[in-house]
């Protein structure tokens, strides 16, 4: 059945993908289920609205405030609508001794937002080490990662997309 | 010269499709599983007893040990959770584990799932590790189609499920009572223990967590014997061991190195870090994840193994070394460690809470040439409230993050207190513009 939420064909395609995930918790622990009902919606909308989040809660019968307390406490979950592009600047100490500060420099020049902020188009961000310290500098975006940047990748990467 | 390292962890790194299950089968994989379970379930935690495995993922506890301590009566299911969070920074191991041999992994869970009479595990992945996950989910579906996982393991009566899950980004979720609260659904808060969750765990089960690189040394302890890779280490401390190198050293990276290897071997040995940058020399090397105490350039002669860092009050940690030349900022390297913890702090112990960001502040203060005689004793001070230093250990908080703010503070400062001072005197950081070393700047 469909909702204001979510058409007809949304609302299949939540459940048939969150009863796939619930079969791997025991069957009275349905809000173990959580980080991935959160991250399906996310998938689906792009965000995790307030109304969205109720729908989570409901299917796995726990309060509201219980989803929006799990969508606040985890970074990758945007309780807000971020931009099309969540570009994610690591810059920590390995990062930084290779180069980091001045990539984020330039990425806030080049895309014309600060770090921390967001536009229609990109959400820019400083964030924790990505794993990827031997590789530095690196940068996430949309969850993917890149990694051995220079100026020149940079450019090229960030040109294409749209 | 320094003996090259028996190839444990990184064996089928490199190979032609290495991440699959036919390339790791052709490898000789999954064949120590069938040994295992021709063995008991006991004798094969006696054998990863006598490997003197000890945990990768940190605190370096001994693997059979933690193994013994789930309760054999228990009516509770028991649980395996494989902690794949990977966020100390410094550290990038696991990942390629992940990346190269998901199977070697699986391979290890289903041994060690077989020893303790586990029939679920959870392997947690972090968030930013969709490639990784996504991976290791085509590995377990692969081992499920073999027969691998599933009622039956290789036909024998015992079954086993694999999960994976993926965190959200949470450093905090590394930390394996954090990591257990997230897996249940819920905000990564670490819990006070004892209990601890070998006794009681996820879902209130007898749960082991262990990390990766540990879990994925299993198939090799039982393919080859305990001795043989106790042989490998050293007395107390068995086998290989994975290290990230990384900041300013010519060649970062992934290596497999004998626990007898020296940071300063690490540094400089051609099949590692390959040296220094031209014209520069090591000022300080964080040795452990940037969790760990700093050490200055006269203490780089210490082997990168367990007990030989405790000796001198520093931890092995996570494996992830990290190099600062002599035109680097200390100043400015502390105070991004610390805004980091300050960021991920969880926020249930006021003196990380509160401590972690003052912390932060104080540097920032310090590094934009406005601090005060006074700060850094605040600064010190602050840390001491957080956790005092030495002995490493638990500090006055719930979980280890706190000692983590504290530990690098008080370490930088006690080494390297005249650049502190420095930055006081001159009202501005004596770097200037270039704190960041050698490869500091970001290339064309
Ligand atoms: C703040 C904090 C973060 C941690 N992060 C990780 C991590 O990302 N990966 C990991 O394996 N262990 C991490 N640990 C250590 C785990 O708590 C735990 O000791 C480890 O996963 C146990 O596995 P092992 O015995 O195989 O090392 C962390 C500990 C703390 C206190
Ligand atoms: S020490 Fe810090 S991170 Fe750990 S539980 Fe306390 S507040 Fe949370
Ligand atoms: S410090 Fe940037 S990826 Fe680790």
């Amino acid at each position: 059945m469909g909702s204001p939420f979510f058409s007809a064909e949304e609302q299949r395609v939540f459940d048939a993908k969150l009863s796939e995930i619930l079969a791997h918790y025991p069957a009275d622990r349905k809000s173990a289920a959580m980080l991935p009902a959160l991250r399906l919606l996310q998938e689906m909308k792009g965000w995790l609205s307030p109304d969205g989040m109720r729908l989570v809660a409901k299917a796995l019968e726990v309060p509201p405030e219980r989803a929006y307390e799990v969508a606040t406490f985890y970074v990758m979950f945007h309780t807000h609508k971020p931009g099309k592009h969540v570009v994610d600047v690591c810059t920590n100490l390995s990062c930084s001794l290779r180069g980091a500060e001045d990539l984020l420099a330039y990425l806030e020049a080049k895309l014309g937002l600060r770090a921390g902020t967001s536009n229609e188009k990109w959400t820019l961000r400083e964030t924790e080490c990505l794993a990827s310290c031997g590789t530095a500098p690196c940068l996430q975006v949309d969850e993917v990662h890149h990694e051995g940047l220079t100026r020149g990748r940079v450019d090229a990467l960030f040109d294409k997309l749209s | 010269m320094l003996p090259a390292a028996e190839k444990v962890i990184t064996r089928n790194w490199g190979k032609p499709d290495s991440w699959t299950l036919e390339a790791y089968r052709a490898n000789g994989g999954y064949r120590s599983l069938e040994k295992a379970l021709g063995m008991t379930p006991q004798a094969v935690t006696d054998e990863v007893k006598k490997s003197n495995l000890r945990g990768r993922g940190g605190a370096g506890f001994p693997t059979g040990m933690k193994w013994s301590f789930v309760p054999k009566d228990s009516p509770k299911p028991k649980y395996l959770a494989v902690n794949a969070d990977e966020s100390e920074p410094g550290t990038f191991k696991d990942r390629y584990i992940l990346e190269n041999d998901p199977h070697m992994l699986l391979e290890g869970v289903t041994i060690a799932a077989f020893a303790l009479g586990v029939r679920t595990a959870y392997v947690y992945a972090r968030g930013e590790f969709k490639f990784q996950a996504e991976r290791l989910q085509r590995a377990v579906e692969e081992a499920y189609q073999a027969g691998i996982l599933g009622p039956t393991v290789l036909g024998k009566p015992f079954g086993l499920d694999v999960f994976v899950v993926r965190g959200a980004g949470a450093y905090i979720c590394g930390e394996e009572t954090g990591m257990l609260e997230s897996l249940e659904g819920k905000k990564g808060w670490p819990r006070l223990k004892p209990p601890f969750p070998a006794v009681v765990g996820l879902f209130g089960s007898p749960t082991v967590v262990n990390n990766v690189e540990t879990i994925a040394s299993v198939p090799t302890i039982i393919e080859r014997g305990a001795a043989w890779y106790a042989g490998l280490g050293t007395e107390k401390s068995g086998g290989t061991r994975l290290i990230c190198l990384s900041g300013s050293v010519n060649r970062p990276g992934v290596f497999e190195i004998t626990l007898q290897t020296t940071v300063r071997q690490l540094i400089e040995d051609e099949r590692y870090g390959q040296g220094m940058p031209a014209g520069r020399k090591v000022k300080a090397v964080i040795p452990g994840g940037s969790s760990a105490p700093v050490l200055a350039a006269h203490e780089i002669d210490v082997e990168l193994e367990f007990e030989a860092l405790k000796k001198i009050d520093n931890m092995a940690g996570s494996g992830g070394v990290i190099v600062m030349d002599d035109t680097t900022c200390m100043v400015r390297s502390l105070w991004r460690v610390i805004r980091f913890y300050a960021e991920e702090s969880c926020g249930q112990c006021t003196p990380c809470r509160e401590g972690a960001p003052w912390a932060a502040r104080l540097l920032r203060k310090l590094e934009e040439g406005r601090g005060e005689p006074e700060d850094l004793e605040i600064l010190l001070h602050v840390a001491h409230s957080i956790a005092p230093f030495p002995p490493i250990g638990l500090g006055n908080t719930i979980c280890a993050l706190g000692d983590s703010v504290a530990l690098p503070i008080h370490s930088f400062v006690a080494r390297f207190r005249e650049e502190f001072e420095a930055h006081i005197s001159q009202h501005r950081c004596p770097f200037g513009d270039r704190p960041w070393g050698h490869y500091g700047a970001l290339r064309a």
